[in-house]
């Protein structure tokens, strides 16, 4: 079964005996050796590519979302952007949205619409002056405070600016937990 | 005449093939002689699952040829493949209800293992390579719910990209890993359909692979007989002996596998061509905050645990919990790898597994009924319901619908369940103690309505309740 079997003695039990012998031992680590490097020849550009989005960031930017007699102060009005850096063939799945609402002329502020228990849509009721999440029944108040249900803390806040009569998000990540939470 | 020219090409194919031993090794395999008796009927479900990983495998092909994997036009050509294609809601059914018994299926067989005590030694490998495959098969079908790429599945990957999220350090890595980018987009969806169709496939099929090699290699375990512990010193001697005078596994064990496998696949069929398949949700529109997603049935019970796990301990049921079962799960033969087998002597798997069954069945119920979902497309009640009320009352029951108060309460039939039925809880506290209790809320469920309510709005509400236990019982109510 085995050519290159110097000593002779072919173990009866089929077991690499001999193993051990320098010429052996050498060829078996040059075969492991070489197998690891085309291992590595391959794999470095597909855990590479595989990783690839991670190194793909793009930085936040700001997003006209309407001129600002739609959003009328005072009112919570959903809505949607574009991500920063979408894919050409991304369509609708490129948009995300948010809740904004403008204080007085000048300033105004945003919510995810992530709820910060598992992550669901909420939904504003403005007749309630609530958010309410779908899923597992949490509700935020107007100022984005944990009202009810499993939420653990208030939802997450954009960046919102009114300029030159536009209203403005900042892009986020998907906002992340708190650590310790 | 026939023979005679195909008796050589068969005899060529299996020499060439080498078909003989393979043959003869199925002939000689023996597993013990009890197997025979109705207690075969406790070792079928291992080929069930093979059947059902069958009728995924074929059906997943055939669907790949149509579905097209784009966060824009999967969802059309899922719809078009369920709406236009001829047998095309068929394969789509044959896949559903062949996920939901591969779950099912997988739970069982795991179930009967535990507790026949066949996890025992020598076949540690066995539990703990069929532990991977619980893992794997719950993956497949969690990224099979992700590729439906309905509402459900859009949720389902935020969702996920929220569970990674809470892993320490590796969190923000993972979520955007899990995305493909900073928030949903054009990478999103490939990544679970590479996952499904080629990555969790493929360690399946190497697992399943080593999983039947183990319980060849090993056999079958006999079943249990109370007073004859596993004595790790002893046990393998035994095995050989009580094989040399077992029976042969193929076909007078076999027989009964087959069976049951084809009634599963005789199941999987029959549901389809009842049921048909899963009905596709609304476009998965990730602006779209009027969603209202739910997982499918065998994650049910841990969406319900979600809600009723104590508050604040979020990362250990998203992240740690998972992690602690799956290596408890894998630790269990090396921590009790000898000692009885019989469930006479073994009362505490008993109570374990039936703890986990009911467990498990009590969460799904609750879980698929999710009283604490807001009911967003409940109505208002009218002048249908409240009859000759006064225009207070009415104008109560508006204000009740408009605040969101009937998104929680069911007042005459109508409403959420989240919070009590409030038909008769004018009969049950007085306005005053309604007041305090809508203003402050109540305990963690309910939200203060302070600064929600105007005075007049608390009136109406509080009229409207009180009006309620009198038209309970009016006829023509539900």
């Amino acid at each position: 079964m085995c050519n290159g079997n110097v000593s002779g003695s072919e173990p009866s039990d089929g077991a690499p005996a001999d193993l051990l012998t320098p010429r052996r031992q050498f060829l078996a680590m040059v075969s492991a050796g070489l197998s690891g490097l085309a291992g590595l020849l391959v794999g470095v550009p597909v855990i590479g590519f595989l990783v690839a989005p991670l190194r793909r960031q793009a930085d936040d930017v700001w997003r006209a979302v309407g001129p600002a007699a739609e959003f009328p102060i005072g009112e919570t009005v959903r809505a949607s952007y574009l991500d920063p850096q979408p894919l050409p063939w991304a369509g609708f799945s490129a948009e995300s949205a948010a809740y904004v609402r403008r204080l007085d002329a000048g300033t105004a502020i945003a919510f995810s619409m992530y709820c910060t228990h598992t992550g669901c849509p909420v939904q504003w009721v403005s007749s309630a002056k609530l958010f309410f999440c779908p899923c597992h029944g949490g509700a935020f108040h107007d100022d984005g405070s944990v009202a009810a249900g499993p939420p653990p803390r208030a939802l997450d806040r954009h960046e919102v600016r009114v300029r030159n009569g536009m209203v403005e998000v900042r892009t986020r990540k998907m906002p992340l937990p708190p650590r310790g939470t | 005449m026939i023979q005679r020219l195909a008796l050589p090409l068969v005899n060529w194919l299996r020499d060439r093939l080498g078909v003989d031993p393979l043959l003869a090794f199925l002939a000689n395999h023996k597993v013990p002689a009890s197997l025979g008796g109705r207690a075969g009927w406790m070792y079928v479900f291992g080929m069930c699952l093979v059947a059902a990983f069958a009728v995924q495998l074929v059906s997943g092909v055939a669907l790949t040829t149509v579905y097209v994997p784009s966060a824009t036009l999967a969802h059309d050509s899922i719809r078009y493949i369920t709406e236009d294609m001829p047998f095309g809601a068929i394969l789509r059914g044959l896949h559903f209800y062949g996920a939901s018994a591969m779950v099912l299926l997988v739970l069982v067989h795991m179930l009967q293992v535990y507790l026949a005590g066949a996890y025992k030694y020598p076949r540690e490998m066995n539990w703990i390579s069929g532990v991977v495959l619980l893992v794997l098969v719950m993956a497949m079908a969690l990224t099979g719910q992700m590729l439906r790429w309905d509402e459900d599945g859009l949720w389902t990957v935020v969702v996920a990209a929220k569970f990674v999220a809470r892993v320490p350090l590796l969190g923000p890595y993972l979520t955007e890993f899990v995305l493909g980018g900073p928030t949903v987009g054009g990478a999103t969806l490939t990544r679970f359909y590479a996952l499904h169709l080629f990555v969790l496939p493929g360690l399946i099929i190497g697992l399943v692979s080593l999983h039947m090699y183990l319980a060849l290699h090993h056999g079958v375990s006999e079943p249990p007989t109370t007073g004859q512990p596993v004595d790790p010193a002893t046990y393998k001697a035994k095995y050989q002996a009580l094989k040399a005078r077992g029976i042969p596994y193929f076909p007078d064990v076999a027989w009964k596998e087959i069976v049951a496998a084809v009634a599963v696949v005789v199941a999987i069929v029959g549901l389809t061509l009842a049921f048909g398949p899963k009905a596709i949700g609304s476009p998965p529109d990730p602006t779209q905050a009027f969603a209202d997603p739910r997982p499918d049935w065998f994650v049910r019970w841990y969406y319900a645990f979600l809600y009723l796990k104590p508050r604040g301990l979020e990362s250990f049921a998203m992240v740690y919990l998972p992690i602690l079962v799956v290596l408890g799960l894998m630790l269990l033969p090396i921590l009790r790898p000898a000692g009885e087998r019989s469930l006479w002597r073994r009362p505490w798997a008993v109570v374990i597994a039936g703890a986990v069954v009911l467990a498990l069945g009590t969460l799904t119920v609750m879980g698929m009924r999710a009283p604490w979902a807001p009911a967003y497309d409940t109505q208002p009640l009218g002048s249908a319901e409240l009859g000759d009320a006064p225009p207070e009352v009415l104008a109560g029951a508006q204000t009740f619908h408009a605040r969101g108060c009937q998104y929680c309460h069911v007042v005459l039939g109508e409403g959420g369940r989240y919070g009590p039925d409030l038909t008769e809880v004018a009969a049950r506290i007085t306005p005053p103690e309604l007041t305090v209790r809508i203003v402050q809320g109540h305990g963690q469920d309910m939200p203060a309505y302070v600064g929600i309510l105007s005075d007049d709005d608390l009136a109406r509400i509080v009229a409207f309740l009180q009006a309620l236990p009198a038209r309970r019982d009016q006829p023509g109510m539900r």
